[in-house]
């Protein structure tokens, strides 16, 4: 019995932790790209873009797993892009509440929570397909390990490009900014080396994995995987071989 | 006419969605290693995206707004998006079968391609600021230029990534890393078209 639990208890924190490095959904899966390279510029915005996506990604988990035997498969793409909307836009009045100033910085990259990849695919990969507490729990982990990554790419371009961090002068005092860290092509730039650096942390000399609309691990996932042009470009050489 | 030709210009070069705001990464990414399917993703994106302005615009301006609905807008916008999608499919299906084949496969794509949704609420942000110039007509050509300024990123992009291959990159830099960094520097050059629009048509 004990034994039992402490197995349990196992899967429950793999399920959390699994988010946070092996299958962080920026650096490794490739998950929510446009938010992760539009919203980098500031530190504090990477938190709020952050912790908004958590929020979203653990609500629609819950609801989405406890409607899984009510959804027919046929509509689940809608219902899930309903069930994700709501919760985006109960973010949004939230936010334009009690966090004015961090909304007027997100912008438009808030709303378009509803189209990140990210709460998309766990809903459909994991959710659809677990209990309530494990998708809770997955939810959470994505959502940190999103934070985490968006937090180290804003750091680092909140650093460079203005010299300071979380709006406190660090290096401003002693040399000069570096402009370009906060146009976009320094955020794909960073987002490179980011994703070069977990590459050679964490692949023990495996080579990177294809790229897909979401990395090949994400594409599985992904909702439109049968009638991605990716997966038939795939195909294809795999026919040329 | 003037005023026609600064917002097409501007959404293609000066405010790029890929280049310089980011929407509709995954695409350029996922879709841009062949020049073929890079330009059949780009004119499908570009007849969304002007379809669904056509339908949104209406819709927030005739319904949203007159019975104060307008905090809807992401419910909304996202299931009129998803709807037309769909449509558009079972009709070029039914009706047009060699356009399907061509351009279906990247349908489904496009729902979740954030780039529709932004040109969508990107144009009431620009309407707010300028209400009284800024009609339906403005709106769909800023759309229109959107998708243009879309292909002509994911066209430009698919050749610089077909010399990528070629290349000799270090391991770890293999793949997307070294995709973004090209990305980047296609990105600086599109900095260069900064100012060129209000230079010229002022």
């Amino acid at each position: 019995m004990a034994r039992e639990t402490a197995k349990k208890q196992n899967g429950l924190w793999h399920e959390f932790s699994k988010g946070l490095i092996t299958e962080n959904p920026v650096l490794r899966l490739v998950l929510g790209c446009c938010s992760t390279l539009a919203i980098t510029t500031a530190a504090t915005n990477a938190i709020g873009m952050g912790l908004a996506t958590t929020f979203v990604l653990v609500c629609s988990n819950a609801v989405i797993s406890l409607l899984r035997k009510v959804i027919p498969s046929k509509v689940r793409i809608p219902c899930y892009i309903v069930v994700i909307a709501g919760f985006v836009t109960i973010v949004q009045l939230l936010m334009s509440a009690y966090l004015p100033s961090l909304k007027a910085a997100l912008g438009v990259y808030l709303p378009l929570i509803v189209v990140n990849c990210i709460i998309f695919g766990r809903a459909e990969m994991f959710a659809s397909k677990n209990k309530v507490l494990p998708s809770i729990l997955d939810g959470l982990g994505m959502g940190i390990g999103f934070t985490a990554a968006l937090l180290c790419m804003g750091i680092i371009r909140e650093l460079f490009g203005s010299g300071t961090l979380f709006g406190l002068p660090v290096l401003s005092s002693f040399m000069p900014s570096i402009v370009i860290f906060l146009l976009p092509p320094g955020g794909f730039f960073v987002f490179g080396l980011l994703m070069a650096i977990a590459n050679r942390l964490s692949g023990e000399g495996k080579e990177p994995e294809e790229i897909g609309c979401a990395g090949l691990k994400g594409c599985a996932g992904c909702a439109l995987a049968a009638n991605c042009s990716i997966t038939g470009n795939k195909n294809g050489e795999a026919e040329k071989k | 006419m003037k005023q026609m030709l600064a917002i097409f210009l501007t959404a293609i070069l000066t405010e790029n969605y890929i280049l310089d705001k980011f929407l509709g990464i995954c695409p350029f990414l996922g879709v841009s290693k062949k020049r073929d399917s890079a330009v059949g993703m780009s004119i499908a994106v570009t007849v969304v995206m002007v379809l669904a302005t056509a339908v949104t615009w209406p819709i927030y301006f005739g319904i949203l707004i007159p019975k104060h609905l307008a905090y809807l807008e992401t419910i909304v916008f996202i299931l009129v998006i998803a709807v037309l999608v769909q449509f558009i499919e079972i009709v070029l299906k039914r009706y047009i079968p060699s356009l399907y084949n061509a351009l279906g496969v990247y349908l489904p794509l496009i729902t979740t391609n954030c780039a529709v949704l932004g040109v969508t609420m990107l144009v009431l942000d620009k309407q707010a600021a300028n209400p009284t110039a800024y009609g339906y007509a403005q709106a769909l050509m800023n759309a229109f230029g959107a998708g243009i300024g879309f292909l002509v990123a994911m066209v430009i992009f698919s050749g610089v990534r077909e010399r990528i291959e070629l290349n000799d990159v270090p391991k770890f830099w293999k793949g997307l890393p070294i995709t973004l960094v090209a990305a980047s520097l296609v990105s600086v050059s599109f900095l260069g078209f900064q100012g060129l629009v209000t230079g010229m048509l002022g």
